[in-house]
């Protein structure tokens, strides 16, 4: 049981996808304006995570090696697809304003980066537990940046109004730069914290 | 005037990596010196200058709503917006594939310098937000994604570029530990992201 612990928790903290392995940077950083819309990308990515490494771990005897990239990419366009279509249907107004990038979790390096390392060479409870986790520890990062962004960027939180109604908003939060220096920012505080991360 | 309306805003404003972080995982991955940074760069160009306008044809003619109306009064309604996704992944999948075998029979020498660098463009966001981009801006014609594939290719040639040049420098700077290496590249693309926005609003 102690395996299962660390395969549910090392990828929150010690390797987690964003800070540490430096994946899925793409799509994580433009819905981070607003928190409601970086919940639900980040619940979008962990279902896509998990549900692609265990339908990719319970076909990994049967896929040839040399076509394995597309059909990995066919598995987890499907999921996405699915994704989309249940977002589509309950959170029309979210959907929109993710855009394209609820399209981009296909090619989100995590999915992949995942279903390479994990999925396709373990059983598929464990590769369900690793997809979930390292979704889980995507979903915190985003939701730690957006969380920043609101409040600085807006003066609010989930739309509501938290700093007093004096506070001038700073647009500079809410343009893209912001938000990589804000990245630089947490990962510099996550490796004050834990030494082992440093790179020489 | 409207291709070079396009061509210059898909360059400079609309720029793949500093207003979509797009293809950012290779982007800080491959930015550690300028020759591949180069090579990778000119792949991309490549890719989505072939990719974007096959999808375009494919979303013309296929996907979109009543896409499918030239093949008899039948099919005037059918949506298939929702396979988009699939189809474009596949599009790219498969030309990469495809790249990758005739590059490695004809031209040994550009394989073994891009060899790499070709199978990881399969999975660069670039390449996909860009066929998703294409569908929500709705170009007129298959020029215009042409010159829209083009441009932001060379946006993203350009970021990399830079961003390999002065990654070059400041491994000769010192940096607090715990900034070294992706701390300050991505600071380093946040200022890069600043200085891009001076183009913000061009109109031509």
């Amino acid at each position: 049981m102690a395996n299962f612990k660390e395969t549910l928790l090392n990828p929150i903290l010690k390797g987690n996808p964003i800070t540490v392995l430096v994946l899925g940077i793409c799509s994580s950083l433009a819905v981070t304006v607003q928190l409601k819309g970086a919940c639900v990308m980040a619940l979008s990515v962990i279902a896509v995570t998990g549900l692609s490494s265990l339908v990719v771990s319970l076909l990994r005897n049967t896929i040839p090696n040399r076509v394995r990239i597309i059909v990995q990419l066919v598995v987890v366009a499907m999921m996405v697809i699915l994704v989309d279509q249940v977002l589509k249907a309950f959170a029309y107004a979210v959907d929109k304003q993710l855009s394209v990038y609820i399209g981009l979790i296909i090619t989100n390096c995590i999915v992949m980066g995942r279903i390479e390392a994990f999925a396709l060479g373990s059983k598929p409870i464990p590769s369900l537990i690793d997809g979930l986790a390292n979704g889980l520890g995507y979903g915190l990062i985003l939701i730690i940046v957006a969380f920043f962004r609101e409040l600085l960027g807006s003066g609010t939180l989930f739309g509501f109004q938290v700093l007093p109604a004096g506070y001038v908003p700073n647009n500079f939060v809410i343009l893209p730069p912001f938000a990589l220096i804000l990245l630089g920012c947490i990962i510099w505080a996550h490796r004050a914290f834990d030494k082992e991360l440093q790179e020489k | 005037m409207e291709y070079v309306n396009i061509f210059v805003r898909s360059i400079f404003v609309d720029n793949m990596i500093f207003a979509y972080f797009l293809g950012m995982c290779s982007y800080l991955a491959v930015s550690k010196n300028v020759k591949t940074a180069n090579g990778l760069g000119l792949a991309v160009i490549f890719v989505l200058l072939c990719t974007l306008p096959l999808n375009y044809l494919l979303n013309k003619f296929v996907l979109q709503p009543g896409a499918l109306s030239w093949l008899g009064e039948s099919f005037a309604d059918v949506d298939l917006s929702f396979l988009s996704f699939i189809i474009f992944i596949a599009v790219i999948a498969a030309f990469v594939q495809l790249v990758e075998m005739i590059v490695e029979k004809f031209l040994p020498s550009l394989y073994s310098s891009l060899g790499i660098f070709l199978p990881l463009i399969a999975v660069n966001c670039a390449i996909l937000g860009g066929s998703l981009f294409m569908q929500q801006k709705d170009f007129a014609n298959v020029g215009e994604s042409a010159v829209y594939a083009l441009g932001s290719g060379i946006g993203w040639y350009l970021a990399i570029v830079c961003l390999a040049a002065i990654r070059e420098k400041l491994s000769y700077s010192n940096v607090p530990a715990p900034l070294k290496g992706t701390g300050i590249t991505f600071i380093t693309v946040g200022l890069m992201g600043i200085a891009f926005m001076i183009f913000m609003g061009i109109q031509l």
